[in-house]
């Protein structure tokens, strides 16, 4: 049988050469196993080896991988060419995100958010490590499990349109993942969390398009935990209001 | 430090992908139901300046552009309503130990509670 080959239209921006970026096309064989990731390899080692882009595991681990595949987020490593067969397919850095060259985002905004929502075990006071470890149900675990599985790829970011008009948003990932810590037993730091994740660029932000949990590869639901965080601030309202004096 | 490229977010944004469309409707249906509340205003006003304004009220009310209106309106929010009804699940999570209570538990009720609440205003409404 003769080879198929499919052609990839790669966004380029090489900021010392050009000020608006531009899309290269390169006609590839391929074969049914490989990815997106594999062509953008076979381009690289066999075409052209100026193109850049990140990537690590090619396992739906690392979640270093996440660009637009034909204009919709994709980890690389898990978006088949036959899937796209005959093509072309279109590669581009994720949206919503600066360009830094090629297909290389800049996350620095969402590594900064990723910090202020404290995504670490809080305690008030930790007990003596002679104490043993914080013991922890099925049942409390299930409670946050599902959001732990985040890898920060951020493919819900790209597909979120109110992160792409109002950048100050706190966004999905960084909310899930507050979230995350919120509801484990273990932890106590909600108090400290509440400032970011309440304030009007967090979860009042979030007009609840729903994309980001359609493109999370990992099935983490950003936008269930955002909505569960605006039920539980909402109650909480209510409560400080009912009893000024609260209990909290 | 390269200079970094910023993509600027077309104002037709929603047009790319049918969950955004989708979110767009689910969004602009809630015009109908405000422009209906304001009807309703302006039903209870009239109701309160007396039998007069009230007669030119369901005067006004029984045009066809008053009949075209309401049944856009009324297929307008019952799609919202279903919208939200549908999201649910996504907002409010019951677990019972390791097993979450499934989606349809949680949409069901706010059908079940639609549909008696109509039956009772219809009854209500046709009481003679």
């Amino acid at each position: 049988m003769a080879e198929r080959t499919i052609t990839l239209e790669v966004f380029r921006y090489r900021p010392e050469t050009e000020k608006e970026p531009v899309f290269q096309n390169y006609t590839i064989p391929f074969h049914d196993d490989w990815v997106v990731l594999d062509a953008l390899n076979y381009l690289k080692d066999r075409v052209d080896g100026s193109i850049s882009y990140r990537w690590s595991c090619r396992m739906g681990v690392c979640g270093s991988c996440g660009m637009m595949v034909n204009g919709t987020p994709k980890l690389t490593c898990a978006a088949f060419l036959k899937d796209y067969y005959p093509g072309p397919v279109r590669v581009e850095p994720l949206a919503n995100f600066p360009v830094e060259r090629d297909l290389i985002v800049n996350i620095t905004d969402f590594a900064k958010k990723l910090k202020d929502v404290k995504p670490f075990l809080i305690r008030k006071e930790e007990k003596p490590v002679s104490e043993g470890e914080y013991l922890q149900s099925p049942a409390e675990l299930a409670n946050f499990k599902q959001y732990s599985m985040c890898i920060n790829c951020l493919l819900c970011y790209a597909a979120c349109p109110v992160y792409g008009l109002e950048p100050s948003f706190i966004g999905p990932a960084a909310i899930a993942l507050a979230q995350r810590y919120n509801l484990d037993s273990r932890d106590q730091g909600q108090e400290a969390r509440n400032d970011v994740i309440f304030r009007h660029e967090g979860i009042w932000e979030c007009t609840f398009v729903g994309e980001c949990s359609e493109v999370c590869p990992k099935d983490v639901d950003p936008a269930g935990a955002i909505q569960q965080a605006k039920v539980g601030g909402a109650l909480d309202l209510v409560n400080s209001i009912l009893s000024p004096r609260g209990a909290r | 430090m390269s200079e970094l490229y910023r993509r600027p977010v077309a104002n037709t944004w929603w047009l790319k992908n049918p969950n955004y469309r989708f979110f767009m409707y689910r969004e602009l249906t809630a015009v109908f139901v405000l422009a209906f509340l304001l009807v309703f205003l302006w039903f209870l006003s009239s109701l309160a300046r007396g039998p007069e304004a009230y007669n030119v009220f369901l005067q006004r009310l029984s045009s066809p552009w008053s009949f075209l209106f309401h049944t856009v309106a009324l297929i307008a929010a019952c799609f919202h309503s279903s919208t939200w009804f549908n999201l649910t699940p996504k907002a409010v999570v019951v677990r019972r130990g390791e097993e979450k209570l499934p989606d349809a538990f949680l949409i069901a009720p706010n059908y079940v509670g639609w549909l008696t609440i109509s039956v009772i205003i219809f009854l209500i409404a046709t009481w003679s």
